[in-house]
């Protein structure tokens, strides 16, 4: 981006916090993503009943016959101090690691109950990690919900991983948050055709393949829910490079562009190379902004994806915004993209469900973008409405995925318009 | 501390919620961390509800912990009165809330609402989703209708009454998220009209807190679901003298000893009008086209009510061999046993889920009548699986009315148990044609669609092998006790010293395990 983001116009923009019900998930969902993504490693929750059926519930209940993660159910003999929760968690890990000879690393997953009765993981991890290696290493993080929000467990997960990244003085480039493969490449081969070509990823697809790190690294957020992360990276010497999140069209240019100016890419270059990436980015928007040209959205706070979000959907296809809602917003890393949200739009942080819901009626959306409690009774009292859920799921990253982003956004309402009783 | 990777039964809350969210005007004060919210989903994704549960979560937060999280009860109990106006508050905590103790129920009572509030203890960390349904609905039964309850347990002749008037029922242990409990409701009050019986109420599906109230008008308590209405049957047997149906309307027999059980209740004979012949299930079974059924190795798994049921269902109206009961329902496993050595089988108590695969891989049934969880293992092992108890999928809410109770239940069931099973000619043609190129047992059933079932592998190791002609024999075995058979040859030549399986070796082992 060619001009800093005007800090004082972030500043002045009124937010509106609240503090309640929150209709959201909690920090343990991300392992449904993120054991997809990091294909040697388990994730093993250490925390109650509810943690399993929660894991169980957001997934889809069982779409993989044995998944790699699994619950250590804390029961009445720990909480009594009848048994050692320590060597409970050691007897379960020696039976898991003993099934699963694929495992390489093994995250030992905090949650509310072990973090209220302060079963210190962070010793455990070590004490197993000391057992088990060179051939598993054992990490730990805090996916509790009272202390991360959905995509905050992803981003404890990362910053967990920081540490054990191994040195180096090099000069290098790392893209920070989980993308779907196909997005990885993308953007590999993008930046190796811009001349980047030392790029690295966290996190990587096999845990035994950490990238490295040091004071010569510059890193690019691909995601706005990576606070802690980020000063993770710092601390081992990194730098951040400021950009906008790399969804859309100007989105994604801003990204590159931040990396191809560190880098001091020649700006003729640069536009030479990502314009036919630009040009399919630009033709695939063209045909899906008429269905949602001038539509009212509404945000639930949900991932922290959502200022991106509406920022796209409001610049790129014509969305009016009406709230845009988010768990936290963090406003250095979204500093950019604040300055791309229009002056009236009411900024939400935080959450108290029922008096949302209110001024969400009242403010008349034709598309909503919620949890998946939310969406049903929604589209009951006639609102089209978009599952956060799935903005997880799927690729929406990057030029060539900005098409699919914004069909998320068109098919409820094209479907609603399709039905002859919606 | 017990590794799980999935689970049968939710924590007790969600029981409590399962309850409330039955109920009309109650609403559920739930002290919990933000996450715990994901249980909406359950009723608004997989029942598809088109309104949100009537929970109220505290959402505290780590901050809040050394502050005031009792403060932060208290508030969101008045303002969720303010804001929905319940008849009737349940209120409680969820595994994390236990553990910092701030009970919820003492706070409550203490704020002086105008209406019922009903603290429920549901200790997360020994008790899980069905007692907790169970013990809601106990102590929402004793709040609303205790106050109704004459002092001494009242004698009734049901007997003398029926020759008044028309006898009436509460029918009690439908809910939320229930196996087809929407369904079975329906079609067992159709039932009860045949039999000149009225219902009173339902609940909790449906009721409301004055329904709960007028449970003690009714004559007697229809118990469909033991593991939700159990405990409240018994105490309305105690404190208002309704006797409590034992008998469950699941399968031809089973609706039809039910309906026996009632009309003996009020000193009637079964009418003439009720008779197995109201179902199909008995016509179909005994067709010659369900020939190929019978004695099809069968393994049953689920909640204790279904799954002892239907071992029943299976024996005596499929011809099935039962080959193993097992049900993730401790507080039921002795009814579970009970059955099971009338089966001559071993009951597999347990909520583990790989407890279940290795004892399905054992057993190698033709057939499994389990849950979503078991319809998994199937899929791996190459088994058809018919699903027949919670835990609840998205499937399990068919838009078709498909009761599992009752004669039109029984329909049901013989449709959906047959489905997964290779249709009668086709399987005679395949133990005809046994090595045909492309019409053999590694093919799915024709009718579910391409794909293969799964081999049945060797756990031969390096030091055994098979010859030519031995793998070729084993070949002729029927393909659904191959896989038994080539493990036992492979045990007996390991246990007798042989290091290359013969056409021998193969009789020999069958004679050995015959004995």
């Amino acid at each position: 981006m060619s001009a800093a983001p005007d800090k004082l116009a972030v500043a002045r923009r009124e937010i509106l916090r609240e503090r309640g019900q929150r209709e959201v998930f909690c920090g343990l969902t991300g392992i449904v993503w993120l054991h997809r993504r990091i294909q040697d490693a388990f994730f093993l929750v250490v925390g109650s009943r509810t943690c399993a059926h929660l894991i169980q519930s957001a997934a889809g209940v069982m779409i993989f016959a044995e998944p790699r993660f699994a619950t250590a159910i804390i029961d009445e003999r720990d909480l009594a101090g009848l048994a050692d929760a320590n060597d409970e968690l050691d007897r379960e890990v020696d039976r898991l690691l003993a099934r699963r000879p694929d495992i390489r690393m093994l995250f030992l997953v905090g949650s509310c109950p072990s973090e209220v009765i302060k079963l210190d993981l962070a010793r455990a991890a070590e004490r197993l990690s000391a057992q088990h290696l060179p051939d598993v290493r054992v990490l730990n993080y805090s996916g509790s919900g009272i202390e991360t929000t959905f995509t905050e467990g992803e981003d404890a997960c990362l910053a967990a991983l920081v540490p054990e990244l191994p040195a180096s003085d090099e000069r290098r480039l790392l893209v920070v948050g989980a993308l779907a493969d196909v997005v990885e490449d993308q953007f590999r081969a993008l930046f190796t055709e811009l001349g980047i070509t030392a790029v690295d990823f966290l996190p990587p697809r096999r845990a035994v393949d950490l990238p490295p790190v040091g004071p010569n690294t510059q890193f690019l957020l691909a995601q706005p829910f990576l606070g802690t992360t980020a000063e993770a990276l710092k601390r081992r010497g990194a730098t951040r490079l400021a950009a906008p999140m790399p969804i859309g069209d100007e989105g994604t240019t801003a990204w590159l562009r931040a990396a191809a100016d560190a880098w001091a890419i020649d700006p003729a270059h640069f536009d030479r190379t990502v314009a036919p990436a630009r040009r399919r980015c630009q033709v695939a928007l063209e045909r899906i902004k008429p269905e949602l040209d001038g539509r009212r959205l509404f945000l639930f706070p949900d991932s922290q994806l959502e200022i991106p979000l509406a920022r796209f959907l409001n610049r790129e296809l014509g969305m009016t915004l009406t709230e845009v809602g988010t768990p936290y917003l963090h406003a250095e890393h979204l500093a950019e993209e604040l300055t791309w949200l229009p002056a009236d739009v009411c900024l939400s942080e935080g959450q108290d469900v029922d008096r949302q819901l209110d001024r969400m009626q009242a403010a008349e959306p034709d598309l909503v973008v919620c949890g998946l409690g939310l969406a049903n009774p929604l589209e009951a009292i006639g609102i089209a409405t978009k599952w956060s859920i799935e903005l997880l799921f799927t690729p929406i990253h990057g030029y060539d995925q900005a098409g699919d982003c914004a069909q998320l956004f068109a098919r409820p309402l094209r479907r609603r318009a399709a039905l002859e009783f919606a | 501390m017990k590794l799980t990777l999935w689970t049968y039964e939710g924590p007790p809350h969600i029981g409590a919620m399962r309850v409330v969210t039955s109920m009309q005007d109650v609403h559920y004060v739930l002290h919990a961390p933000q996450g715990d919210t994901y249980a909406d989903l359950l009723f608004t994704m997989i029942q598809r509800d088109a309104a949100r549960p009537p929970v109220t979560y505290t959402t505290f937060q780590a901050r809040d912990l050394g502050k005031d999280t009792a403060a932060l009860f208290r508030q969101s109990v008045v303002d969720a009165y303010e804001r929905f106006r319940p008849a009737t508050m349940v209120v409680g905590a969820s595994c994390t809330a236990e553990l910092i103790q701030d009970d919820p129920g003492g706070l409550a009572q203490a704020i002086g609402l105008p209406i019922p509030v009903v603290p429920v203890e549901l200790p997360a960390y020994q008790r899980k989703e069905n007692w907790g349904a169970a013990e809601t609905f106990y102590h929402l039964v004793r709040a609303l209708a205790g106050p109704a309850a004459p002092a001494a347990r009242p004698e009734r002749d049901l007997v003398a009454t029926a020759r008044e008037r028309r006898l009436s029922c509460n029918i009690l242990g439908p809910t939320a998220l229930g196996f087809r409990h929407r369904d079975d409701v329906i079609e067992i009050t159709r039932l009860l009209a045949e039999l000149e019986i009225d219902v009173a109420v339902v609940a909790p599906l449906g009721a409301s807190p004055a329904d709960l109230a007028r449970l003690g008008d009714a004559d007697f308590n229809v118990v469909l679901y033991p593991e939700v209405s159990g405990t409240a049957a018994r105490w309305l047997s105690q404190r208002f003298g309704q006797p409590a149906t034992t008998e469950i309307p699941y399968g031809v027999a089973g609706t039809l000893r039910f309906a026996a059980e009632v009309a003996a209740l009020a000193g009637r004979e079964l009418p003439a009008t009720v008779t197995a012949m109201r179902s199909r299930l008995p016509w179909y079974s005994s067709s010659i086209d369900s020939n190929y059924l019978t004695g099809k190795r069968v393994f049953v798994f689920g909640d204790a009510v279904h799954a002892t049921n239907a071992a029943r269902v299976a024996r005596d109206e499929f011809g099935f061999e039962v080959v193993g009961i097992g049900t993730y329902t401790r507080e039921f496993a002795r009814d579970v046993r009970a059955l099971a050595a009338e089966f001559g089988v071993d009951a597999l108590i347990t909520d583990d889920y790989l407890d279940v695969e290795a004892r399905i891989t054992e057993l190698e049934p033709e057939l499994i009548l389990g849950t979503q969880m078991e319809r998994h293992i199937g899929k791996r092992l190459g088994i058809g699986c018919a699903v027949i108890s919670a835990p609840i999928h998205v499937q399990d809410f068919p838009a078709a009315y498909s009761p599992q109770m009752g004669f039109e239940g029984a329909n049901v069931l013989f449709d959906t148990w047959v489905h997964p099973l290779m249709m009668g000619l086709e399987e005679h043609l395949l133990g005809m044609f046994r090595d045909d190129f492309e019409f053999n047992e590694t093919r799915a059933p024709s009718h579910l669609g391409p794909g293969a079932r799964g081999q049945m592998t060797s756990t031969a190791d390096v030091e055994l092998s098979w010859q030519t002609d031995a793998e070729a024999e084993l070949r002729k075995i029927p393909f659904f006790v191959r896989g038994k058979a080539r493990r036992n040859t492979e045990r007996y030549a390991r246990d007798h010293g042989v290091a290359e399986i013969t056409v021998e070796t193969l009789y020999d082992a069958k004679a050995h395990y015959s004995r």
